[in-house]
């Protein structure tokens, strides 16, 4: 016994409308006309309704629209075969397998439910029937049957109608407004017009696509993940679906794509800063854990652009969520002098794997086996650092070193800002090769080889920037003579591992404003489904 | 049609963009005629005015087969190649 079955009206071939009041007696089953096991039971169908059909109400839901008619023919139906080509009724009763029968009481229980062909089922049903309604028992050569037959999957799952069956149902679920696009418009022109995109094209985010990504998340559609700057516009797990979408995503990405928005909206990153900057910032996201490989990100051979679907993507849906939720347009809020090409997207995953130390996430508090995105607000990047010749573990991290002397200028040094180092495999054989070597040693190494007396940084012919003439007098020969790191303390320079096995070429990020007036680096746990 | 839902805070609402103006008429002005009584009236007379007030611009004129149904594609495309502006006579 199973639970009331929904009420339904349907037509016949005819036109006329029959009801399923949620009431029996009712024998009903579900059919399609080219399964063949709904061509053995359409027989059997016949003769129950010829020996029941007075005192028991039999309807036949059929899914295969105009092919209904040939089923009808093919079997001489005499009971009525109704329309469900659209399978909304087949959606609402929630089987799988056609033929799906329902023998059903006066008062709406469901007595009998079964679904394929299996003779001794359907035998036992209509002795039921029989003995709940006082009839005789049908004649059936239940011999000449097959004994077991698997039925087939009903329409209703078809991927193509399944979503259009669920958008509808769940449309509740979907408070975004809808917007009616013209069938004589253009879909992509007209997200192009109202200003949805990056200014690459967009997947169009129908109700029956973002059913589909929301599928990639528990969380209900409605919750707030983050009020979104600059317009503190509410970013609902819905629009951020809807943006991922619109960015290309699969629905196993979403869950990336939610803590990244967490991220960023934070006070400490300031997302706000980091896009209406004219110094050009954009967020740069690293993900650590067991999820890249789970989605398929790319760690490895050209792990920073292009051609991996998840590295770009995810990366893009940030970026449309902070435009489109957040309002963030170019020339409005988003003022960069020259912008760059990380503002369309910049998120590759660390390659653990080949890595001698920590992953990033686990250095920065979070366990092994936890997933993770970090991001960082980065003017520049990725800047390569070439060096095919060195051979020893200090010559490479010394290269290293000297490679971010070009963050912001050369020239300036005691930088209160972030790096982000993307160390390449060929790179890190080379520095392990006499055993370990430490972040914290490349770190130091980094400071010492940038290292440069104050008098360098004094402006002059050359460049204006730096210390003021009038300030080096005062501080005189002798201070000016004290060593400058490239940065103000090491714990500005990040670290991770990426990229494929061949190849002496490292790489690194350049930051924007750190700390509290600018931006910090933030990272989020990601909670799967 | 296509039914998308809107991805932005929907603080805007969402509507046709026009073309930008440039703020001055010239090139081809194709005048569109789309078939209802006396239509053709009013737009022989703009294209007088036309003709006195702005004398470096070409007038062409085109007539919709009927006003009871979209623009035939091949004449919407025969006016976007030729015309740098369009006027529509839309109602009666």
């Amino acid at each position: 016994m199973t639970d009331a079955r929904p009420a339904f009206t349907l037509k016949d071939l005819h036109g006329e409308a029959h009801q399923f009041d949620g009431t029996g007696p009712s024998l009903i089953c579900f059919v399609k006309e080219d399964c063949e096991t709904c061509n053995i039971a359409a027989p059997v169908l016949q003769a129950l309704t010829q020996a029941y059909g007075d005192k028991v109400s039999v309807l036949v839901p059929a899914q295969s629209g105009d092919a209904n008619a040939d089923f009808v023919r093919r079997h001489g139906l005499t009971m009525p075969v109704l329309d469900d080509v659209g399978c909304k009724t087949s959606f609402d009763w929630n089987f799988e397998i056609v033929p799906a029968v329902y023998w059903i009481d006066d008062s709406g229980t469901v007595v009998t439910h079964f679904e394929g062909f299996v003779r001794d089922d359907w035998k036992a049903l209509s002795d039921q029937i029989a003995q709940d309604t006082g009839q005789p028992v049908a004649q059936i050569d239940w011999d000449s049957l097959p004994a077991w037959r698997p039925g087939c999957g009903s329409k209703h799952f078809d991927p193509e109608v399944y979503d259009k069956l669920r958008a509808a149902a769940d449309g509740d679920v979907l408070l975004a407004r809808k917007v009616e696009v013209a069938s004589g418009d253009d879909v992509s022109e007209f997200m192009f017009d109202q200003g949805f995109s990056d200014g690459l094209p967009l997947v169009p985010p129908t109700p029956e696509r973002v059913m589909r990504m929301l599928a990639g998340t528990h969380r209900d559609p409605q919750d707030v993940i983050a009020v979104v700057p600059p317009n503190m516009g509410v970013g609902t797990v819905e629009k951020i679906a809807i943006n991922a979408v619109m960015a290309g995503c699969k629905p196993e990405y979403l869950p990336v794509v939610i803590a990244a928005i967490e991220a960023v909206c934070t006070d400490e990153f300031n997302i706000h800063g980091v896009t209406a900057t004219t110094m050009g910032a954009a967020t740069v996201m690293v993900v650590n854990g067991p999820i890249r490989d789970k989605i398929g990100m790319n760690a490895g051979l050209g792990a920073m652009g292009a051609g991996n679907r998840a590295n770009a993507t995810i990366g893009r849906a940030l970026r449309l969520v902070i435009r489109n939720i957040g309002g963030a347009k170019t020339g409005g809020v988003e003022r960069s002098t020259l912008g760059n090409p990380m503002k369309f997207t910049m998120c590759f995953a660390e390659n653990e794997e080949v890595s001698p130390w920590e992953p990033l996430h686990v250095e920065r508090g979070f366990e092994p086996e936890d997933s993770v995105v970090t991001i960082f607000a980065m003017t520049g990047g990725p800047v390569h650092l070439v060096d095919q010749t060195s051979r020893k573990p200090d010559q490479i991290a010394g290269s290293l070193g000297q490679g971010l002397e070009s963050v912001f200028l050369p020239k300036l040094h005691n930088l209160p800002v972030d790096a982000l180092l993307v160390v390449c495999p060929e790179h890190i054989k080379t520095m392990t090769r006499d055993g370990d070597y430490s972040k914290d040693r490349l770190r130091d190494r980094i400071q010492a080889v940038t290292s440069r007396p104050l008098s360098e940084m004094v402006q002059n012919d050359q460049s204006g920037a730096g210390i003021s003439v009038a300030d080096a007098d005062k501080m005189g020969p002798e201070k000016l003579a004290l060593l400058a790191p490239k940065f103000a303390g090491k714990e500005y320079i990040h670290i991770v591992v990426a990229g494929g096995e061949a190849g002496k070429f490292s790489s690194a990020f350049h930051g924007w404003s750190t700390g509290a007036a600018g931006s910090i680096s933030v990272s989020r746990k990601i909670y799967l489904g | 049609m296509t039914i998308i839902l809107d991805p932005t805070d929907e603080r805007v609402p969402v509507a046709r963009q026009i073309s930008e103006r440039s703020g001055a008429v010239q090139g081809i002005v194709g005048l569109l005629n789309i078939s209802k009584p006396r239509g053709n009236i009013l737009l022989d007379e703009l294209g007088k005015l036309l003709a006195e007030k702005a004398p470096g611009v070409e007038v062409r004129h085109y007539t919709k087969p009927t006003f009871a149904k979209p623009c035939p594609d091949t004449l919407r495309q025969q006016i976007r190649d030729e015309c740098d502006f369009l006027v529509e006579g839309l109602a009666d």
